[in-house]
């Protein structure tokens, strides 16, 4: 022991100690510099790049999505911009009583319950935190007002300019051009969304679907410099990309087209549905479904539109009739009966058949439509006067083979169309092998019989197809054995018109015709449509432009007859095939050939159009 | 020590002409240990003026006038205990121990309670924290006791004497709750005894039993259900092990300081020093002072500071050695210890490789509390040195 405090401590015990802390000493302070150095000059460049991606944050500015432009450049859709009131939560009052005030406040001013602002706040947080909220769209002026006048009373609460889809002409094929919202979670995922986040609005249904991706746009972003809390800085705004448009798309719809069907459609007061096309290259002119609906009501759609839209389901106003129906077509159908038979020799153009009104088919009796008998009909008249006898015979013909299948397969029925809209519907070409199959599963009464095909042959039976089913086979009719693609989109432009792409649909596939059968069969088309007696002459007797066309009037169970018209124009070299649907309709001359009717006059009126002067309409 | 010399070069055998410095007491002061305090404070004052313009609203200056004050407080502070004996303290030490367990237990009845735990008291200029000055009392009364101990009971009776003196007040520190504090009581307690002669075998008991506490304390405690500290210190204590681990929470505050001293590079970032300014590091006027003094003046402004504070720890150890009694020496060690543990930790925990302890950085963090007490601690040690001189020349302070 070396403390003796009346004298300064001495000797080698106390020297030690000191040096011994001394050399601690020594040591910690190399640590920490070298620590330093190491942090500051070694590697203070990593550092220095997460302290700048540390003090900003990039807020997105939504890009407009392009307009969708009918053939002759009409808008169908547009956006307008709305005023959205958003809320940045991080400004909340932090008293929770405070907060609650402030919130119960706006959902009274923007008619929200409380519940559905918080629920509101919630959802926005959860996809994308730290950003502002948007708890309304299309709030007045009044409103704005109010809150801009009274900015205390609202901490965080602010006024943004948004895009939303605009309509002019409300329900304008509204199927074709489809509907937009938010992007989905499995969608988040799949690569042709890549680099889109939550929130982001995407194509959910028709063309806005399908050519999402050039409707799109690049979203613009405001990089801000922000504090820990998130919060930008007084004056720190650093970069700012302003946010690319979509692009335009320029359908292949007239609108003129357009509103013809749909007028005369809507104007037989029942669900059908309408279709014209470009039988060369697949271009849809036209096409529409009744009722329909106003794209607008699914954007923020009230309770009743909801019910409206989607509780329906007979009127089912989003289904499209043109291509998600499931229909028997009736007599339309017998142009493939003929072509089945032509083809494989079952009879020539020229075959006489006594049609004495009905036929007998085992125990089955079939007959004309109202009983009448036609007498001896040959290809041209039996279509002309829409003999059931003539094309029953051969159904009979070929129940055993698969012929009459075969044709209507390549033909395009109950086959998927190639349709570049997302909604197309399951359809059924009865079959020996379909129905065979189900009756040995159990499924069925019994196997395939000769009456299955006998109604196969005018459109009836099990067969299920739509009318952009039945466009194509008559397109293949009509250009003498080639399926086009049916598709709606035409080109896509930048917002000053420039184009930037050209779509081209090919040929899905093509096959034989004989020209002698295909011209024996436009020509008793053309006698129905305008000539005499034909089952149509009413209504397209008086129809400056020549035409082959039929009338099909259908047996649906548990409705009343369905009108069905299809129409090649002009005869005899037709460039365009129309046709209409009708549910309970009556005859094909009945509501359905009206329809078509309208929609040609339309297409031939109009002489500048590039189709009906390409068409040789003079 | 000039003014040594210069009195010798003017030899008055009759008369003793007393100089200016003489009479204020400054003539035997350490110069090099008042510029590195002086140098250090300026430092901290000129760095809460650049980087806390915009903390307190309406009031650019809030921080570095307040801080200014404390300075001008602490200096005077430390000029007059520069010129009174030190070894009057010893003589007090019951006194003064008995204030200083009195005013940190005090501290739990009329303290002001902040973020939870209770240190300081409302004063009307502002909040006093007992436990600072409590530091320099601790060494001070303890390093009496030791002197006065020395020659009754055994070794190891008065190791345990000592240890529980000094762990006393450590304990109702750490009860506030303020561990880092506590842990700067332990530390001088520790160095006293040091100084004190205390043999070595018995710091290798201590050191083992310190082992045995840690273990205690974050692994059996929690592990049987009695947690001692609480969850947020020890979630402090050990994220900086992995601190990416914790990246959201305890981890993120060390996280954020390590960013802001590395972007800071050789010659730092000035104005642009974002993540100080911009409320990414927390406590950036307190704990976290070193960070930005590490972004906004870079390594060469850092390595500075870190200069000065070896150069504070390398005259106040000097001190040790000099002291005309051995209570001087003890007292030297603690303050000397506690100074290079607390610059030690805290700049440690700046750059991430320390526990977040809550100790400040001893004149750089801002806070009258500290910067008073580790003055009248300078004013201590220059109080030492004045007397050594002083004693070599036979002569005493007036």
């Amino acid at each position: 022991m070396y403390l003796r405090n009346d004298s300064r401590p001495q000797g080698s015990r106390l020297s030690l100690r000191v040096a011994v802390i001394g050399g601690i000493g020594v040591v910690l302070f190399a640590v920490l510099f070298f620590r330093l150095w190491n942090l500051q000059v070694l590697s203070g460049d990593e550092y220095l790049a997460e302290a700048q991606n540390n003090r900003t944050r990039e807020f997105k500015q939504i890009a407009p999505r392009g307009d969708i432009l009918d053939r002759n450049g009409e808008v169908l859709v547009d956006n307008r911009t709305s005023l959205a009131l958003q809320l940045n939560t991080s400004k909340l009052p932090e008293d929770p009583a405070e907060e609650r005030a402030e919130l119960a406040r706006l959902g009274e001013l923007s008619h929200m319950s409380l519940r559905k602002v918080r629920r509101t706040i919630k959802e926005g947080e959860e996809v994308a935190a730290g950003a502002p909220v948007t708890l309304r769209r299309d709030v007045g002026f009044e409103l704005i007002a109010y809150i801009e006048e009274n900015q205390e009373e609202f901490p965080g609460v602010s006024v943004q300019r948004v895009f939303v889809r605009h309509y002019p002409d409300g329900t304008r094929a509204a199927h074709v051009v489809g509907s937009v919202g938010e992007i989905s979670e499995e969608e988040l995922k799949e690569p042709e969304y890549r680099g889109l986040e939550p929130g982001d609005e995407v194509g959910k249904g028709g063309a806005e679907y399908t050519y999402d991706k050039f409707l799109r746009g690049d979203p613009g972003y405001t990089r801000i410099q922000v504090n820990a809390l998130g919060q930008p800085t007084p004056g720190g705004q650093l970069v700012s990309q302003a946010p690319t448009p979509g692009n335009n798309l320029k359908l292949t719809i007239d609108g003129n087209v357009q509103a013809a069907g749909e007028g005369g459609l809507g104007a037989r007061g029942l669900p059908g549905a309408f279709i014209s096309m470009n039988i060369d290259n697949g271009e849809i002119l036209a096409m529409g479904s009744n009722p329909t609906y106003d794209p607008t009501d699914l954007i923020e759609p009230t309770q009743a539109e909801v019910d409206a839209l989607y509780r329906d389901p007979v009127l089912a106003p989003l289904v499209d009739r043109a291509t998600e129906s499931a229909y028997p077509t009736g007599s339309i159908f017998k142009i493939i009966t003929a072509l089945a038979a032509l083809e494989n020799g079952v009879i020539t153009p020229d075959t006489v058949v006594q049609d004495n009104g009905m036929i007998e088919v085992g125990t089955q009796e079939f007959e004309n439509a109202g009983g009448v008998a036609h007498g001896a009909v040959e290809l041209r008249r039996a279509l002309q006067v829409s003999s059931d006898v003539y094309f029953y015979l051969l159904g009979l013909d070929m129940w055993e083979t698969n012929e009459l299948q075969e044709w209507a397969h390549k033909l395009g029925i109950g086959q998927p169309s190639g349709l570049d809209l997302p909604e197309e519907g399951e359809t059924l070409l009865p079959s020996k092998a379909w129905r065979n199959q189900l009756y040995k599963e159990g499924n069925t009464d019994r196997p395939w019989s000769a009456g299955d095909n006998v109604q196969l042959a005018t459109g009836q039976g099990d067969l299920q197809t739509n009318p952009l089913q039945m466009a194509l086979a008559y397109a293949a009719l009509g250009n003498g054995g080639k399926i086009p693609t049916p598709h709606v989109a035409l080109e896509v432009e930048d917002a000053a018109g420039r184009v930037l792409k050209e779509f081209e649909f090919g040929p899905q596939r093509k096959f034989h015709i004989d020209p002698a059968n295909r011209t024996a069969i436009l020509e008793g088309l053309h006698a129905a449509a305008q000539e005499g007696d034909g089952t149509a002459a009413g209504v397209f007797g008086g129809f400056p432009i020549p035409i082959a066309g039929k009338t099909g009037t259908a047996q649906r169970p548990g409705h009343a007859d369905q009108s069905w018209f299809a129409a090649l124009s002009p005869y005899p070299n037709p460039r365009i095939v129309t046709i209409a649907t009708v549910e309970e309709g009556g005859f094909g001359a009945e509501s359905a050939a009206p329809v078509v009717l309208d929609i040609l006059e339309a297409i031939y009126d109009k002489q500048a159009s590039a189709i009906s002067s390409a068409g040789g309409a003079e | 020590m000039y003014a040594t010399r210069t009195r010798n070069a003017r030899p008055e055998p009759f008369t003793v002409h007393v100089g200016i410095a003489e009479r204020l007491g400054l003539a035997h002061m350490d110069w090099p240990l008042t510029i590195a305090a002086v140098s250090l404070i300026a430092f901290s004052v000129f760095t809460l003026g650049q980087a806390t313009q915009s903390d307190v609203p309406g009031d650019p200056n809030y921080f570095l006038e307040r801080q200014a004050i404390y300075a001008l407080l602490g200096i005077v502070g430390m000029v007059v205990l520069t010129r009174i004996d030190y070894s009057r303290f010893r003589e007090l030490r019951v006194g003064i121990y008995t204030f200083l367990c009195a005013s940190v237990s005090l501290v739990f009845v009329f303290g002001f309670a902040a973020r939870g735990s209770r240190r300081s008291f409302e004063l009307p200029f502002f909040s006093f924290q007992p436990s600072e000055l409590g530091k320099l009392l601790l060494v001070l009364a303890l390093a009496g006791f030791v002197i006065d101990g020395a020659r009754r009971g055994s070794e190891v009776q008065r190791t345990v004497r000592y240890l529980c003196l000094g762990l006393a007040p450590a304990a109702l520190v750490f009860l506030q709750p303020d561990l880092g504090t506590s842990l700067v009581y332990v530390v001088a307690t520790l160095a006293v005894m040091y100084f004190g002669g205390v043999p070595w075998t018995h710091f290798a008991v201590i050191g083992g039993a310190l082992v045995a506490l840690i273990a205690l304390v974050l692994v059996v405690a929690p592990a049987v259900g009695t947690p001692i500290l609480k969850g947020y210190q020890e979630e402090r204590l050990t994220s900086f092990l992995d601190p990416h681990e914790h990246e959201a929470g305890a981890g993120y505050q060390q996280n954020q300081s390590v960013i802001a001293t590395g972007a800071g590079q050789l010659t730092g970032r000035g104005d642009k020093a974002t993540q100080t300014r911009l409320d990414f590091v927390p406590e950036r006027h307190t704990d976290f002072i070193f960070a930005v003094i590490g972004e906004r003046y870079g390594f060469m402004g850092a390595a500075l500071v870190l200069s000065l504070y070896a150069l504070l720890f390398w005259r106040a150890l000097r001190i040790t050695t000099l002291s005309k009694n051995s209570y001087g020496t003890l007292v030297a060690g603690g303050i000397a210890v506690a100074l290079l543990f607390q610059t030690f930790v805290n700049v440690g925990m700046n750059l991430g490789i320390m526990p977040i302890t809550g100790i400040p950085l001893p004149l750089m963090s801002y806070g009258g509390s500290s910067v008073v007490a580790t003055f009248l601690a300078i004013g201590v040690l220059q109080s030492i040195n004045v007397q050594a001189h002083l004693s070599q020349k036979g002569r005493f302070a007036w």
